[in-house]
C-alpha cells in the first residue's frame, strides 16, 4: 500500500474503475442516477480516507462495498421511516439482502450488462452514443458535446432523457444471454461504430476527423472483446476500427484537406493499429467470422496490406463487397461496391453498378454517390458531366473540408 | 495519449534468472486487466544485455560494443505501450503492477510524441526531409521500416 496518495492520484484511480462500479451498482438499485451518486459518495470517502490509510491492494473492492453499503444503509432508513408499510418493509428487506448477496457477482458481467442496457434499441442511435460514452466511457457531458459539436445543455438533456426512458421501460440492466444477445448486440455494435464514425469521417464540422472520438470508441471495442472473447463480430468490428485508425495520421494534409486513400502517404498508416487490427481479424476469422464487421475489416485489411495504392488488391474487394451485399445489403455498401468495380475492372463497371442503384432513397442527399459518379465520369473522359457531379457532391455535404476538396476536384474537370 | 512503460533491469534480470511461477501468474493478470481495460498496445521482454550490442556514434565514426552493459539499473527488461487519458491514470496503472522483480525495482513511465504536436516545433524543409526519409524506409523495408515516434 502506498500512504499520502493525492487527491489527483486518487480520482485517476477512481475514473479507472468508475465504469464497472457504475454497472455493479445500477444492477442493484436499477437507476443509473442512483449508480451514479452511490459511487459518487464512495469516491469522497475514499478521498477522506485513502490519504491517511493508502489506496487499497484491491481499490475497485473498496469503492464497490463502500457503495453498496451506503445503499443498504440508505435502503434501512427508508425502511424505518416506512415502519408501518409491512410490504414495504418486506421488499426493501429483500433489496438490502440482494445487495449482500451480490458482493461476489462477476463484475465482468455486470459491466457487459451496462453496455446492453445502455446500448438498448429502445433508445435512438443519438441517445445511446451519448448514454455509453457517459457511463461507460467516464466522459464529462461537455466533452461529448465537444465531440458532437453539440451544446453541453443539448447533452445533457438528452443522457437526463435517456435515464428516464430506461427507467420507464423497466430494464434489468442484466445482459441478455442466448439468442437475445445476439440479436442485441448489433445495436452495441451500431453505437460503438457510430461513435468511431463521427471521429473518422466527422459529418459536420470544420476538422475532417477528431481522433479522440476514435480513441474512445476503440477503447470500447477493445473492452467489449474482452466481455465477449467467443464472438467474432466483436471482434471483427475491432479490427475493422483499429485499421481504420491506423489511417488517421495520412487523411488530413498540413493544412487540413481531405486526402483520399489512394493518395494517402502510406508511410504515415500506424503500423502498430494494423497489426492490432490484422490480430482482432484473425481472432474473428477463427470464430468463423463471416458477417458484416467481419467482412469489412477484411476490406480494411486488402487496402492495410498494400504497400502502395497501386498494389491494391481490387478484385478481391469487389468480391468482397458482392459477399457483403448478401449479409448487410444497403444502399451504402452498393455504392462502395460500385467503386470498387470500377476500380477493378474500369469506369464503365462502376457507372454500370451506380444506375442500379441511383434510385434509391437512402442516396438521394448522400454526398458520397455524385462524388463516385463524377470520379468515374472524370476516369472516362467525360469531363462536363464530371464536373457536375462533383459540384453537386460539394453542395450536398456539411463537412467544409469535403466540400472544399469535392470542388477542387470541380475545378480540375477544366 | 501513448505512453511508453519500461521495467528497469537489475541483477535478477541481468543474470536472466527465470521468474518463479506466482509472478509470472500475477503480470499476467495484470496484463489481462491492461487488455480488459482497452489500454494495452503492445507488450515484450528484453533478453538480459549480455545478448545485446550497442554502437556508439561520434561524427562520422561508429564503434560497436558487445553487452552485457554495465548500468544496470538504466537498462530496459522490458517494455508496455499503453494507451491512456492522461499520466495520472498511467501511474495508477502502474501502481497495479505486481513486483516485476524479486527485489526492488523501477518502472518508467514516459509520454510518446504526438507527431500532431511534435510537427509544430520542425521547420517546413526538416518536415520535407522527414516524410522523404520514411518513404525510402518503406520501400526498402516495408510498412513495418517506418520509425515510431519516440523522437527520432
Amino acid at each position: 500500500m502506498t500512504v499520502g496518495e493525492t487527491h489527483q492520484a486518487i480520482e485517476a484511480t477512481f475514473r479507472i474503475e468508475r465504469a464497472r462500479l457504475v454497472a455493479g451498482l445500477a444492477r442493484l438499485v436499477r437507476d443509473i442516477d442512483r449508480a451514479e451518486e452511490l459511487a459518487q459518495d464512495a469516491l469522497v470517502i475514499a478521498l477522506s480516507e485513502w490519504p491517511r490509510t493508502g489506496v487499497p491492494a484491491n481499490p475497485g473492492a473498496w469503492l464497490m462495498t463502500t457503495a453498496k453499503r451506503r445503499a443498504i444503509d440508505a435502503i434501512r432508513r427508508d425502511k424505518m421511516r416506512e415502519r408501518k408499510h409491512e410490504e414495504i418493509a418486506r421488499a426493501l428487506d429483500g433489496a438490502a439482502e440482494a445487495i449482500e448477496a451480490s458482493m461476489t457477482d462477476d463484475p465482468g458481467d455486470e459491466l457487459l450488462g451496462l453496455i446492453f442496457t445502455a446500448c438498448h434499441p429502445v433508445l435512438s442511435p443519438d441517445a445511446r452514443a451519448a448514454l455509453t460514452l457517459r457511463v461507460v466511457g467516464g466522459l464529462t457531458t461537455d466533452e461529448i458535446a465537444r465531440a458532437f459539436l453539440s451544446s453541453e445543455a443539448t447533452i445533457a438533456q438528452r443522457i437526463v432523457r435517456a435515464k428516464k426512458t430506461i427507467g420507464k421501460a423497466g430494464l434489468s440492466f442484466e445482459a441478455p444471454r442466448g439468442a437475445e444477445r445476439a440479436a442485441r448486440l448489433s445495436s452495441v455494435l451500431e453505437v460503438i461504430y457510430l461513435i468511431f464514425n463521427e471521429g473518422y469521417a466527422a459529418t459536420a464540422g470544420d476538422d475532417l476527423v477528431r481522433p479522440s472520438l476514435c480513441l474512445e470508441a476503440q477503447r470500447l471495442g477493445r473492452v467489449l472483446a474482452g466481455l465477449m472473447p467467443e464472438d467474432a463480430e466483436v471482434f471483427g468490428l475491432l479490427a475493422l476500427m483499429e485499421i481504420q485508425a491506423s489511417r488517421l495520421p495520412a487523411r488530413t494534409g498540413p493544412d487540413g484537406a481531405v486526402v483520399p486513400l489512394t493518395e494517402q502517404n502510406r508511410a504515415r498508416w500506424d503500423q502498430l493499429l494494423i497489426r492490432r487490427g490484422l490480430d482482432a481479424m484473425a481472432r474473428a476469422d477463427a470464430l468463423g467470422g463471416d458477417g458484416p464487421y467481419a467482412l469489412q475489416a477484411a476490406l480494411a485489411a486488402c487496402h492495410a496490406r498494400a504497400r502502395t495504392a497501386a498494389d491494391t488488391d481490387w478484385p478481391r474487394i469487389a468480391a468482397l463487397y458482392d459477399r457483403l451485399r448478401t449479409v448487410a445489403a444497403s444502399p451504402v455498401v452498393d455504392l462502395n461496391r460500385a467503386i470498387a468495380h470500377s476500380m477493378a475492372f474500369g469506369p464503365e463497371a462502376g457507372l454500370r453498378l451506380l444506375d442500379e442503384i441511383a434510385a434509391a432513397a437512402a442516396l438521394r442527399n448522400y454526398a458520397p454517390l455524385p462524388a463516385a459518379r463524377g470520379d468515374f465520369l472524370f476516369r472516362a473522359g467525360r469531363l462536363a458531366e464530371a464536373r457536375r457531379q462533383f459540384e453537386a457532391a460539394a453542395k450536398l455535404t456539411r463537412n467544409a473540408r469535403e466540400a472544399a476538396f469535392l470542388l477542387a476536384r470541380a475545378d480540375a474537370c477544366g | 495519449m501513448r505512453v511508453m512503460v519500461m521495467v528497469k533491469a537489475t541483477e535478477d534480470s541481468e543474470k536472466g534468472a527465470v521468474a518463479p511461477p506466482e509472478m509470472f501468474e500475477a503480470m499476467g493478470r495484470f496484463n489481462e486487466e491492461l487488455v480488459n481495460a482497452g489500454v494495452l498496445l503492445a507488450a515484450d521482454g528484453l533478453t538480459p544485455s549480455s545478448k545485446g550490442k550497442r554502437v556508439a556514434f561520434d561524427g562520422a565514426s561508429r564503434t560497436v560494443i558487445d553487452g552485457p552493459f554495465a548500468e544496470t539499473r538504466e537498462l530496459v527488461a522490458g517494455f508496455w505501450l499503453w494507451e491512456v487519458k492522461d499520466m495520472d491514470e498511467a501511474v495508477a496503472w502502474v501502481k497495479r503492477c505486481p513486483n516485476p522483480m524479486p527485489g526492488p525495482s523501477e518502472i518508467e513511465i514516459r509520454p510518446l510524441f504526438d507527431m500532431a504536436e511534435f510537427a509544430e516545433t520542425l521547420t517546413p524543409e526538416f518536415k520535407e526531409g522527414r516524410e522523404r526519409l520514411r518513404e525510402k524506409l518503406s520501400d526498402k523495408l516495408g510498412p513495418a521500416g517506418a520509425f515510431g515516434g519516440l523522437g527520432t
